[in-house]
């Protein structure tokens, strides 16, 4: 072993058998639990998320004069009620991203790259992904201890005793509505957001034109952006109503437990998002 | 006194060395080796202690869950019947839980309504009718527009038993109907049950099939024509209430309350 000076073992080597030793039990016990926990997690939404499709295709026709207004009402919800606080969170989107990128760029005189850094960060990026933890944090939650309390009330095995299937009467519409109130959502935030930037660029006498601006707007944007926002926020919205449907439906749960199923749910939802949000970032930058 | 049903009348539901699950986790075996018949027109009443299985039993006679082991037969159809087109013979039974189980965020109205609209193609007119006619009958109209949540115990009781007529099954299953309800409300129970029981007024002269668990088997002596009871994961069938009244078993003396606990 190399020696110090003092005698001591030299600082590198003096903790290498850390690196050594084995790992007690204890801690691989740990990491192998949670490995699996994760896995059966995957494959327990995963199942959920293909019997909702399967019950959505095959009962399309089935009972719509019940389903579509439980539909309408999450749509409510996770849309329609959600616009005033998203008009607010959009002027401040504006103003972050514009203010950044106005001090940022008139220092180096590139205030025409206003209009593609918006497109870059608003519509690509942040309008969905923000809209979609939004909703999580509003209507997600909201689901999973609806869904929760339904379940430890026995109204499940109530609709399952008349015959109703409870994936098509409490999740399928919650799919749908949340699908299309976080695309519908996210268009709204991202208009306002790019009409607030420029109010913002304007206030701080930045030399653009509304014109100017919104053509570098248009100039920016591909039929893939329109494509991709419309996809991406559909996912979220089917990948946050699994989800959190699944934590309060899918094992009996008791009243009790529903608080920790919802903070489970919410902590997966954002992961999936962020994992969607990548896997959307690798397909448009292979096309 | 309900007469025994004859022998003759067709059975509804069959059940041979079934084994019951609970509906917190099936693999756990509540009852096994059920052998059970219950034929049309019959007035059942099964006594059991708590947590001897009488609404698992009803769970899966209702078709929540499958039958663990064993040949359950519903109107000759073999269960479990989850969807499809056999939907239709498993909704002529119905299920009225102990506490109801109403959605809770329904009104008393929009809770009936629910499975007539789900399952028929009615027009609006016709679901009201319908579903007034159940109000009347189980005395909720004033409550009807309530939200469940915000009705008593006892009227969610009647709501759930109003929700599991919406359908007019042919069988209905009653868990512990009189868990905790006053006399009065003992009586009502007991005058609606004898109405289905013979159809008299009500489901258009036709009687139903009633299955009905209790913790206490004294209000049904007279108004039940077969019975039942259910201990140490089994069901013993009793016979008709004269059976019942010389049975030795312990715990059928203790159901009907003449008192056998030993110290």
């Amino acid at each position: 072993m190399e020696e110090h000076v003092s005698g001591t073992p030299a600082p590198a080597s003096r903790f290498s058998f850390l690196l050594q030793a084995p790992l007690p039990r204890s801690y691989t016990n740990f990491i192998g639990r949670k490995f699996f926990l994760f896995f059966l997690t995957i494959q327990g939404i995963g199942a959920f998320a293909l019997i909702t499709m399967g019950v959505m295709v095959r009962k399309l026709r089935t009972a719509r004069s019940v389903t579509m207004p439980l539909a309408f009402q999450e749509l409510a919800r996770s849309g329609v009620r959600l616009v005033p606080m998203f008009v607010f969170v959009s002027l401040v989107l504006g103003l972050v991203v514009i203010g950044e990128t106005v001090s940022w760029a008139s220092k180096v005189g590139a205030t025409r790259f206003l209009g593609p850094v918006m497109v870059l960060v608003v519509v690509r990026e942040l309008g969905p992904l923000v809209t979609a933890l939004l909703v999580l944090s509003r209507s997600g939650t909201a689901n999973v201890i609806e869904l929760g309390t339904a379940r430890a009330l026995g109204e499940v095995e109530a609709l399952e005793a008349l015959g109703i299937d409870p994936v098509h009467y409490l999740v399928v519409p919650r799919v749908i509505g949340m699908a299309v109130g976080i695309f519908a959502l996210a268009v709204y935030f991202i208009i306002g957001s790019l009409v607030s930037g420029y109010l913002w660029a304007f206030l701080q006498n930045v030399p653009l034109r509304p014109g100017d601006y919104f053509n570098q707007l248009a100039q920016s944007l591909t039929w893939l952006d329109f494509a991709t926002l419309a996809l991406k926020s559909a996912f979220f919205g089917v990948a946050i109503a699994v989800i959190t449907c699944y934590h309060g439906l899918a094992q009996p749960l008791r009243l009790d437990e529903i608080s920790r199923a919802t903070v489970r749910a919410v902590a997966q939802s954002v992961v999936a998002c962020v994992l969607i949000d990548a896997l959307f970032i690798i397909l448009y930058l292979a096309v | 006194m309900e007469q025994p049903t004859s022998h003759s009348a067709p059975a509804v539901i069959e059940m041979t060395g079934v084994a019951v699950g609970s509906l917190r986790d099936l693999q756990d075996l509540v009852l096994e080796d059920v052998n059970w018949t219950v034929r049309k027109g019959d007035f059942w009443a099964v006594g059991g202690m708590h947590g001897s299985g009488k609404s698992d039993l009803l769970f899966m006679t209702a078709g929540l869950t499958p039958p663990q082991a064993g040949c359950y037969r519903l109107f000759d159809f073999e269960m479990p019947i989850f969807e499809g087109e056999l939907l239709k013979e498993r909704l002529r039974i119905g299920l009225v839980f102990e506490d109801g189980h109403l959605l809770h965020n329904l009104t008393v109205r929009e809770n009936i309504a629910l499975p007539f609209r789900y399952h028929k193609h009615a027009d609006w007119h016709e679901l009201e009718k319908r579903v007034n006619a159940l109000l009347e009958l189980t005395e909720l109209m004033h409550r009807a527009d309530v939200t469940a949540i915000n009705l008593g115990r006892n009227l969610q009781k009647r709501a759930g038993l109003a929700r599991a007529l919406a359908l007019q099954p042919e069988v209905l299953l009653l868990d512990n109907p009189l868990g905790g309800v006053d006399l009065r409300e003992l009586n009502w129970w007991m005058n609606i049950l004898q109405q289905l029981s013979t159809g008299k007024g009500i489901m258009e002269g036709r009687p139903v099939t009633l299955v009905v668990t209790a913790e206490d088997l004294r209000p049904w002596r007279e108004r039940a024509s077969r019975f039942a009871f259910l201990q140490n994961k089994r069901f013993f069938e009793v016979g008709g209430a004269r059976e019942l009244e010389h049975h030795t078993e312990a715990l059928v003396r203790e159901l009907l309350a003449e008192g056998t606990t030993k110290n």
